[in-house]
């Protein structure tokens, strides 16, 4: 524009990384404490810079766990959050795609009353129903197992919305020229909408595998059994109020291991992720 | 809107609901039915017999002062978390929709802690602000400053504020950035050439045109502090010292720990979804808004 460019572009970039910095600091100094020697951080002695203990962190994080706390290594809660996060992702997108499909290519009587009866569902976020749906959880049998860690956090409308909103972009003229070629519900849903549907889907996956994978309340009722603890849940039990007994290193190293799959996820899928996102908030 | 052209068949509509409504009906309804109910009832000591109460379950829970605390409490965080997190990000998304060459990269650098888990960012900054062993609370104590949130609950509340604001500036400087590009460039143009000075085409301009997404953020902001910031507290303070950070959501989870009021604890449930239908019903209004410019 009209004024001088040159000194408010160089105002522009620092106050940008100075962003960064803000943002991205707090996880550098966690990487660089996950490499350090605890009695070093314990003494308030902490380097700034990378320390030597990578590997061994890393390897009894991963493989041992932390001998007092939480007795569980922390490879098999990234496999429990790994399963409830994806079973959360696929199980909402099926159930979801199904019912839209439903509700937007079918006339069946109440068909408006089961649209608003998942709409609704929109509403209410699982933290303030919580003992009532541990209640039912229990009496299901749900309690310690993937299902019970899924099934409560897949009831939501979010995806129906957005898979109601895109079948209705979905021109009437599809739909009559498969029919003309004889195609019927199943093949229509098979060769036609779900091609169709697939960016939708990819994008909803991102925005779900994140929400699931950070899910924090609801595994943290439900599972007992050290060996069902998801990575979040985890990193909490392994923090002692007495701090003498926590050991630092291996809690940084959770916590940058509990982070690597979803900021891996925004970061090499960023376009669908932005896209998910904004298209689940509308 | 209705689609002209649809199958019909007596049974498959039905087939393909099933699923969802089994899990919605098992897991949404059935409990939150069961918290409304409860709400009016209440139990005898020892739980042989259940009496219908009315409201007393909710006159009881609204004349406790612990609870007004905490209600406003809430309202503290969620207000101070807001401000804080979408001053920032706005500054941050202004700057990143100016020409700059490698704004991709910003982007991207900026935007990755949304995938943080509100437990992790909050162990991340228990980590540093630790009054014996922080990097950052060394630094605090260094500036003569008595830093222990331990104790001291005002401490202890900014913390949970920090900790939250910095992982939700990500999200709003996402959305930030799309409402800056979606706003047409001869605008500013335009106001420009009639002399507004930058700040002032800011305060003119673009902030008048950035407003749906403002309030919308606003409400979003609010729901994530009253409900996404229970991992942040339950991994730095457990609600302490002294119940000093012990938000609305906290609250019901740590007195159902306690187990007992059974119809207590429901009627904190039933005020909640109360409080987010209410915002839900904002946000709505001014989504609308959202999309029209």
């Amino acid at each position: 524009m009209v004024e001088r460019e040159g000194i408010r572009r160089y105002v522009a970039h620092a106050v940008l990384w100075a962003g960064i910095a803000v943002v991205a600091f707090p996880v550098y100094l966690a990487f660089v404490a996950s490499t350090q020697d605890n009695a070093a951080i314990a003494n308030g002695q902490m380097s700034l810079l990378p320390g030597s203990h990578f590997l061994e962190t890393y390897y009894r994080t991963i493989f041992v766990g932390t001998s007092g706390t939480t007795r569980e290594p922390v490879g098999m809660m990234l496999l429990n959050s790994f399963v409830m996060a994806m079973s959360i992702a696929l199980g909402k997108i099926a159930i979801s795609i199904l019912s839209a499909y439903a509700i937007v290519f079918f006339r069946f009587p109440f068909r408006m009353t089961v649209f608003w009866i998942v709409f609704i569902t929109l509403m209410l976020p699982v933290e303030v129903r919580i003992y009532p749906t541990y209640k039912v959880a229990a009496d299901l049998h749900l309690l310690d197992s993937y299902a019970g860690l899924a099934l409560p956090l897949i009831a939501s409308a979010t995806a129906t919305l957005l898979f109601r909103q895109f079948f209705m972009t979905v021109p009437d003229e599809l739909l009559e020229a498969s029919r003309i070629d004889g195609a019927g519900p199943f093949r229509f849903f098979k060769d036609t909408l779900l091609p169709l549907s697939r960016t939708n889907m990819a994008a909803l996956f991102v925005i779900l595998f994140i929400y699931g994978w950070n899910q924090y309340l609801w595994p943290l009722l439900i599972t007992t059994r050290d060996d069902m603890q998801t990575i979040q849940v985890g990193i909490r039990k392994m923090i002692v109020t007495s701090d003498a007994l926590t050991e630092w290193p291996v809690v940084m190293a959770t916590s940058i291991l509990a982070m690597l799959p979803p900021v891996a996820v925004v970061v090499l899928m960023q376009k669908l992720f932005v896209r998910g996102l904004v298209e689940t908030e509308k | 809107m209705q689609k002209q052209s649809v199958f019909t068949s007596r049974w498959l509509p039905w087939l393909l609901i099933a699923p969802q409504m089994a899990i919605v009906l098992a897991f949404f309804y059935w409990p939150a039915a069961q918290a409304v109910l409860q709400s009016f009832l209440m139990q005898d000591a020892f739980g042989l017999s259940t009496v219908f109460v009315r409201f007393e379950n909710y006159k009881e829970l609204l004349s406790e002062p612990d609870y007004f605390a905490a209600i406003l409490r809430t309202f503290v965080f969620a207000f101070a978390i807001a401000l804080s997190s979408l001053s920032l990000a706005l500054l941050l998304a202004v700057m990143a929709d100016k020409p700059l060459r490698g704004v991709a990269l910003y982007r991207t650098l900026l935007i990755w802690p949304y995938a943080v888990a509100p437990p992790v960012a909050g162990v991340l900054w228990v980590f540093m602000l630790n009054p014996s062993l922080g990097v950052i609370a060394h630094g605090l104590r260094a500036l003569g400053i008595d830093w222990n949130p331990l104790l001291d609950g005002n401490q202890a509340a900014l913390l949970i504020i920090l900790a939250a604001a910095w992982k939700q500036i990500s999200y709003n400087f996402l959305f930030f950035l799309a409402g800056l590009q979606s706003i047409p460039k001869s605008v500013f143009e335009a106001a420009a050439i009639d002399g507004a000075r930058p700040m002032r085409r800011f305060w003119t301009v673009t902030f008048p045109l950035l407003s749906p997404t403002i309030f919308f953020l606003i409400v979003v902001n609010i729901v994530y502090a009253f409900f996404d910031t229970f991992g942040i507290i339950d991994t730095m303070t457990r609600g302490g010292p002294a119940k000093a950070t012990e938000t609305l959501v906290y609250k019901v989870y740590s007195d159902g720990l306690l187990g007992g009021n059974l119809g207590g604890s429901a009627a904190q449930s039933v005020i909640l979804m109360g409080i987010v239908i209410v915002l839900t019903g904002i946000q709505f209004r001014f989504v609308e808004r959202k999309v029209t410019y």
